[in-house]
């Protein structure tokens, strides 16, 4: 090492977001049997126990009740798995990896886009193995059903990706998940994803159209209803502003307590 | 290695407080490039605080901090510094090897991963989950991954707390081995040892500022004088006032011990004046310097200890 070296610039080019990077954060959240358990395995026995029984009922429209019920929980699964994802910062902090991370040239916002990124392949991951079983089960669906579907249950996971960062950056704990697990159910619940607003009752139907599940799980449905309304991906954007912004919040005082 | 370069850390002034604790009290500093440089302390002294601004993880209250003449979240945005910390900073979910990576993929350039795995010793466990990896061995991995973005400023904390006295001297070999290269070292420690032998440069810490500052004879000469002991009878203790000037008198179960830079005049003053018998004189090592130089002084604050205590 020559002083030369030493003392010469070498920052990181795009602020630190590299393959490496990312595929160690993908590699330890598919190792994270816990975060699997969240991501695939409570899904797919939600389905079998709400789905299988009544998979052939119709609805108005002619569309299967299987139908209805797999793209629901396909939020729900994605859902779960970028909150997971993203609450993890909240064992890195508690490991002490977030200071560790303040003495190198890595960028927040170059961490947090890792971050997305990786949270985004878990829902990825998730949304896959939901049609996997849901096809097993026998659901079928046009192609473009399952794709428009599937990709907005997947890039909509980025609004629960923001909470779970969001929540991590709050909380010290360990075990973040299991506060947030029930809460995402409860969310899930009130979004519709678990059964039809329509048979909620006039209250909780009206609450629910302004929970953080909601417009997400009508926009994927949308293909099988054939309904549409703005209002939806309003729910979906205003979430995400908030998530956002209460990460971001949260992030700065993190950075600035030591 | 010239002086004129910019020097690789400049503090100016340093303070800061928490809540009651004034844990660091104007602290100026200046480490040129190529220097290893030992902050030594007892507990509370305020290495770790400085050190943290060092890095830019804590603000100071007032005064300056420049790290190769740049703001330290400058440098330290520019790979120039890497740091060993005391405790935490690792994940434990991944492998020795796949730390290292990921440390040197937040650099736009880095040292061969397996080069600096052996550097550290720790080659030979580089699959090892970081969670299976005992406190020494995870000492030597925080070491590797200041060492994979080859910075010019690598500041250890308290490195070798936890680690078993072969292995705290591995892996001081180790960090001399490395600095020979040419890299500035900063390194807190409490051992007097780690300090005597691997440091150029000794800055003696004790509340908050530095109370010697030179290589470690000098820091020895400077605490040098000698410590005189005698049998006073209780009666001739007022006589005491009248004693040479010393850095420390204290009276005890008929024993009278003074700290002093001039101990003939002591002795002197002993014999001729009182009825003083069974005297010794002692001269000071390193380790009676570091206790005269970073003595708290009578009804100091105890709780900075207290404080610092809880920190760790």
């Amino acid at each position: 090492m020559s002083q030369a070296t030493a003392i010469q610039d070498r920052k990181p080019s795009a602020g630190g977001i590299n393959s490496t990077f990312l595929w160690i954060e993908i590699k330890r959240l598919l190792r994270n049997r816990r975060t699997m358990i969240f991501t695939v395995l409570m899904p797919a026995i939600f389905f079998f126990i709400f789905g299988l029984s009544n998979k052939d009922q119709l609805l108005p429209n002619g569309h299967s009740y299987g139908q209805y019920i797999l793209i629901s929980l396909t939020v729900y699964a994605a859902m779960t798995a970028a909150t997971g994802a993203g609450s993890q910062v909240a064992v890195e902090r508690a490991q002490g990896w977030s200071r560790q991370l303040r003495l190198t040239p890595l960028l927040p916002g170059a961490y947090i886009a890792v971050k997305a990124a990786a949270a985004l392949t878990l829902s990825l991951v998730a949304v896959i193995a939901q049609f996997v079983i849901g096809a097993l089960a026998g659901v079928t669906m046009d192609p473009q059903i399952w794709l428009t579907a599937g990709l907005v249950a997947w890039l909509g996971s980025l609004v629960f990706a923001a909470l779970g960062l969001f929540v991590g950056y709050l909380m010290p704990s360990q075990n973040v998940m299991q506060i947030l697990g029930p809460a995402l159910a409860i969310l899930a619940m009130l979004g519709g994803l678990f059964m039809p607003i329509e048979i909620m009752g006039d209250t909780f139907g009206q609450i629910a159209r302004f929970t953080p599940a909601y417009g997400i799980g009508q926009l994927a449905r949308s293909p099988i209803t054939g309904e549409f309304d703005a209002m939806w991906i309003l729910n979906v954007l205003v979430w995400l502003a908030i998530f956002v912004g209460g990460a971001a919040m949260a992030f700065r005082r993190d950075t600035k307590r030591v | 290695m010239t002086n004129t370069a910019v020097p690789a850390v400049h503090l100016a002034g340093l303070h800061k407080s928490f809540g009651k604790v004034h844990a660091v009290r104007g602290l100026d500093l200046t480490v040129q490039q190529g220097e290893v440089v030992a902050f030594l302390g007892p507990n509370g002294a305020g290495k770790t605080t400085t050190i943290d601004m060092i890095l830019g993880l804590s603000t100071p209250d007032g005064g300056d901090v420049a790290v190769f003449g740049r703001t330290p979240r400058a440098a330290i945005a520019r790979g120039q510094v890497a740091a060993v910390m005391q405790t935490g900073g690792l994940l434990r979910d991944i492998s020795v090897r796949e730390t290292v990576q990921l440390t040197a993929a937040m650099f736009d350039s880095s040292r061969p991963v397996d080069e600096v795995l052996a550097r550290a010793g720790i080659l030979d466990i580089a699959d090892r989950r970081v969670e299976k990896c005992s406190g020494g061995q995870q000492q030597r991995l925080r070491f590797a991954m200041a060492l994979v973005s080859d910075p010019g400023l690598l500041i250890l904390d308290e490195p070798t707390t936890g680690m078993d006295v072969a292995g705290r001297r591995d892996f001081w070999s180790a960090i001399r081995a490395d600095a020979s290269r040419g890299r500035t070292v900063i390194f807190a420690t409490h051992y007097l040892e780690e300090a005597d032998a691997y440091a150029d440069r000794i800055v003696l810490v004790r509340q908050g500022t530095i109370v010697a500052d030179g290589t470690a004879a000098q820091v020895k000469n400077l605490a040098s004088g000698r410590t005189v002991r005698a049998t006073l009878p209780p009666g001739d203790r007022d006589l005491l006032a009248g004693l040479p000037p010393a850095d420390r008198i204290e009276y005890d179960a008929g024993r009278v011990t003074v700290r002093t830079a001039d101990s003939d005049a002591v002795v002197r003053y002993l014999l001729n004046n009182t009825g003083a018998h069974d005297l010794e004189v002692v001269s000071h090592n390193l380790e009676e310097a570091f206790v005269t130089l970073t003595a708290d002084e009578p009804g100091s604050d105890a709780s900075q200890n207290a404080f610092e205590g809880d920190r760790a």
